[in-house]
């Protein structure tokens, strides 16, 4: 078997008296694309915002490229090649999109002053790459850009950066059927480039479409894990509601 | 059409269109206060006398602006000043030898350490134990007055000594013509170079430029503004003298200010973060920055700031005085506010809040100059400032 770029293993986090992680464990390999499922408060978002930093688990470990790795802040996790484009977009929409694709990696001079210049040509060419169409400017403020313009410039982040780990959590629950055809083509090609993908969606549509595994998660427990080949849609929505296995 | 060839002229210039209003409204403002003084407001004399009375104001409101934009609020900078310029009085005064050229230095140095402190501690308490900052800095505002007034139970401090006085623009705090002049040249130098600069710069790397004219209209209104300047410091004889006193200490002190605040705020990771927390905190947290270092950080400039200022109080006064900065703060964050930083974080522009501090000065100033009583001045400031937010909120919605 090969080394998953990333395995989980029997992660536990609680809020409080509330579990909302009970042990669990969940594997992503290159070039491959794993839709997460469940219900809301099944525990999906809570799981990957460990994975990217955003929390510190209870128990568990993390490996990637089998290596144990400690990951307790968003920086620890970008180190290790892992980028997230969150729900709530995780824009500054006060600032333009130069600023928001370097934000915390800014490029600085030799004297640590900001180099804007260089950031503006490589946020213009990465822009560009994903082919995001009706950009006025990569200096405007991203509160004036569309939701489908404003989720490109986090995926030009990813980009940018040459993550090895992609986590997208509902990526296309703000935007309009073109914008999700555009984010599909992005996550289609940053497969075929070797990314491991975590994808979240309520969307079962979408998520058979991209993913070729599907793990399903309720009440803070992994309840299924299999090939979307092998299974329908009926299996997979019978899973999310009973929590078994298709029989 | 006048709307369209502003917005190209401010486009050509880089000038923001708010900056060009608020600048409009200072021109009507000094040319009503003129008209009604017979000419007072406009002389070299309350000009320099005004330069003077914006720089503690304007000094403070460079901090402000980047402790507004974060989203936070500093209603103690009047108290902290107080404390600190009575602070730096007892120091030269009651604690190191008279008459030794190290005195003046090491008041400062231990003011400015005093500031780094306090601003230290309420950072603290704001970004640490999640203390609302409204709260910190009202207590703040309670105790640091408190502080002042039982460093000496209530008495003035004085004299303090001759090179520190010249921190404050008294009677020889200025630095002549000669010198005016020689700084007054190099900004010119400097803006034109930048200018020049950043045309190669975005030539190189192939991003469209600024028409031709823009740059040399931009160019020309600098070179304008800061002979003007220069000029108008340079009338202003020392009383009884034919000596022109030129640009004021403090002023130079508020200057050099501001162009540290804004370098800080423009070309360094610090200033983007500070932004980018004000406008999303959370997006802040998950981009890998440390948001609580950056908030202590913030007051911990603030801190420095207001030792400046008090320095600047003490200097111009001669001496410690316990009520000294009182409800400096509201002059300050109304500053900062009527120059176009949103209370609701996020936005701001200390070029901006300068023009509010200048703005304010006027004001007051010129009232005084008609002889309206106190009263009547504080219900015109007030109304202003609802006026001037107004506006404010006009103009984000039209641009939004
Ligand atoms: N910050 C938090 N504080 C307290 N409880 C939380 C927090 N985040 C998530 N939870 C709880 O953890 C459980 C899992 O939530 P979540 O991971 O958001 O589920 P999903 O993304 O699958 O909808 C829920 O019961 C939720 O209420
Ligand atoms: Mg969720």
């Amino acid at each position: 078997m090969r080394t998953p770029l990333i395995e989980m293993r029997n992660i536990h986090k609680q809020f409080g008296g509330v579990v909302a992680l009970d042990d669990v464990s969940v594997t992503l390999h290159r070039g491959e694309v794993v839709g997460l499922l469940g219900h809301n408060g099944a525990g999906k978002s809570t799981l990957i915002k460990i994975l990217s930093g955003a929390y510190e688990a209870d128990g568990g470990e993390i490996l990637v490229d089998g290596a144990p790795v400690t990951i307790r802040s968003p920086r620890d996790a970008r180190a290790n090649g892992i980028e997230t484009i969150y729900q709530t977009l995780a824009l500054a929409d006060n600032l333009d999109a130069v600023a928001n694709v370097f934000l915390g990696r800014e490029i600085v001079t030799s004297l640590g002053r900001l180099n804007d210049a260089a950031m503006e040509h490589a946020t213009s060419d990465v822009l560009a790459k994903l082919k995001v169409v009706d950009l006025k400017s990569v200096r405007a403020p991203v509160s004036s850009l569309s939701g489908g313009q404003r989720q490109s410039i986090a995926i030009a982040r990813a980009i940018h950066f040459q993550a090895q780990i992609l986590i997208m959590d509902e990526p296309c629950a703000a935007l309009g059927p073109q914008e999700t055809a555009m984010v599909a083509n992005v996550i289609q090609e940053l497969k075929r480039q070797g990314l491991g993908i975590f994808l979240i969606s309520h969307d079962l549509h979408d998520v058979f479409a991209l993913a070729d595994r599907l793990t399903v998660m309720k009440g803070g427990r992994v309840v299924g894990d299999c090939h979307t080949a092998d299974v329908t849609q009926d299996d997979v929505l019978a899973m999310i509601i009973t929590g078994r296995p298709p029989a | 059409m006048t709307q369209i060839s502003i917005r190209r002229l401010a486009a050509a210039t880089g000038i923001d269109t708010r900056l060009l209003a608020m600048a409009g409204a200072l021109i009507v403002i000094a040319l009503v206060f003129n008209s009604f003084t017979q000419g007072a407001f406009l002389s070299p004399r309350n000009l320099w006398n005004l330069a003077v009375q914006t720089s503690m104001v304007g000094i403070l409101t460079t901090g402000m602006v980047l402790v507004i934009v974060t989203r936070n609020i500093d209603l103690s900078v009047g108290s902290v000043l107080g404390a600190i310029g009575m602070f730096a009085a007892v120091v030269q005064v009651q604690i190191l030898p008279p008459d030794v050229w190290w005195n003046t230095p090491l008041t400062i140095l231990c003011a400015v350490a005093v500031g780094i402190t306090i601003g230290a501690f309420q950072g603290f308490w704001i970004a640490y134990r999640a203390v609302p900052s409204f709260i910190v800095t009202l207590a703040g505002l309670l105790i640091f007055r408190g502080v002042a007034w039982m460093m000496t139970e209530g008495r003035t401090i004085a004299p303090m000594e001759e090179n520190f006085q010249l921190l404050g623009g008294g009677l020889r705090g200025s630095i002549g013509a000669f010198w005016s002049w020689f700084l007054g040249g190099l900004a010119i130098a400097l803006v034109l170079f930048r200018i020049v600069a950043s045309r190669r710069r975005r030539h190189r790397y192939g991003f469209a430029e600024k028409p031709l004219w823009g740059d040399l209209l931009t160019g020309g209104l600098w070179v304008g503004a800061i002979s003007a300047f220069v000029l108008t410091m340079n009338a202003y004889n020392r009383p009884g003298t034919q000596i022109p006193q030129g640009i004021p200490i403090p002023v130079l002190l508020l200057i050099g200010t501001v162009l540290i605040m804004e370098t800080i705020a423009r070309t360094t990771r610090f200033g983007r973060y500070v932004f980018a927390f004000g406008g999303n905190p959370e997006a802040a947290r998950l981009a890998g920055i440390d948001v609580r270092k950056l908030v202590l950080l913030v007051f911990v400039i603030m801190g420095i700031l207001a030792a400046v200022a008090g320095i600047l109080a003490t200097a111009r006064l001669n001496a410690g005085v316990n009520s000294t900065g009182t409800l400096a703060e509201l002059s300050v964050i109304a500053a900062v506010v009527i120059g176009g930083t949103s209370l609701a974080g996020g936005a701001g522009s200390i070029a901006g809040a300068i023009l509010g501090a200048v703005i304010m000065q006027s004001l007051e100033n010129g009232m005084v100059l008609l002889g309206l009583p106190s009263a009547m001045q504080q219900v015109v400031i007030g109304s202003v400032l609802i006026l001037a937010v107004w506006a404010d909120v006009v103009y984000r919605r039209r641009v939004a």
